[in-house]
């Protein structure tokens, strides 16, 4: 263990920052490109990822546990929310026997 | 502390794999390979007890969730709906503009550039445990409704409705 906490030493928080923005922005451009309903969760759920993976960052830069504690929660309401979307998504399955988002574009009215 | 920028170089090309496949079922695997990458970044950051919630609930149960359900509906790729290369084209820059706004921004803050320092036991399943059951105990009791709560409501919606059948 003493080694894998020796790897860390070297690596700057703002190199966090970064990696988890180009993250964050992989999963935007997946939600703006593409129209298959599972596919835009799954790039929330990258984004949901990639903002874990930033508390956890600073709770390790500050050596405040706090943080690692609200990814927890972070992680609770991700799975609750795949469980609803996942349902509401084989729902309008059913009925317009599709996955395609602007099958649901009669919602604008 | 190359392992991070390897591990990072992964993340971010399984990230990108995930979002361009055609294959709906080549998405969601190339979505595990990047949950995993992030579970050794958690394993990095010394945060052991979130890399194993992390391996369990998104790379167990999340995944799982998504590929019944892509069996349930028995996609392939023709089914795949595409939109049109404009409106990619214009998505993929709107995503780089908002890179771009997001690392200048960071730039201009200039977040101290000190080095990450491990604080050994932070992470450890016996502190957090601690700090959960100390100040967090409320919300964590809260989210076991919002669990219930989500249970319900995906048991309610998925289910065939039997009046009109």
């Amino acid at each position: 263990m003493g080694n894998i906490v020796e790897q860390i030493q070297g690596v700057p928080l703002n190199h966090y920052i970064i990696f988890c923005s180009i993250i964050f922005a992989i999963g935007v451009t997946g939600v703006l490109i593409r129209r298959n309903v599972i596919i835009i969760m799954m790039s929330i759920e990258l984004m949901l990822n990639s903002v874990n993976l930033l508390l956890a960052a600073f709770s390790a830069y500050r050596g405040d546990p706090s943080g690692q504690v609200f990814v927890f929660f972070v992680m609770a309401l991700a799975a609750a929310e795949v469980a609803v979307g996942l349902a509401i998504i084989i729902m309008v399955y059913r009925n317009t026997k599709s996955l395609d988002i602007e099958s649901l574009s009669k919602l604008r009215w | 502390m190359s392992v991070f920028y390897l591990v990072a170089f992964l993340a971010i090309f399984f990230a990108l794999m995930t979002i361009f496949t055609k294959n709906p079922v080549h998405s969601v695997l190339y979505l595990v390979i990047t949950f995993f990458t992030l579970t050794v970044h958690y394993i990095l950051l010394n945060a052991q007890f979130l890399a194993v919630v992390n391996f369990i609930v998104y790379m167990g149960a999340i995944i799982v969730l998504f590929l019944f359900v892509m069996m349930l509906l028995n996609l392939n790729e023709e089914a795949e709906p595409v939109k049109s290369n404009l409106v990619k084209i214009m998505g993929a820059i709107a995503g780089m503009c908002l890179l771009a706004t997001l690392l200048g921004a960071f730039r201009v803050i200039e977040p101290s550039n000190e080095m990450v320092a491990a604080h050994a036991d932070i992470g450890l399943v016996e502190n957090l445990g601690k700090v959960l059951f100390n100040e967090f105990l409320l919300p964590f009791e809260i989210s076991s409704i919002l669990l219930l709560a989500a249970m319900i409501g995906a048991v309610l919606l998925a289910k065939k409705d039997v009046k009109k059948a």
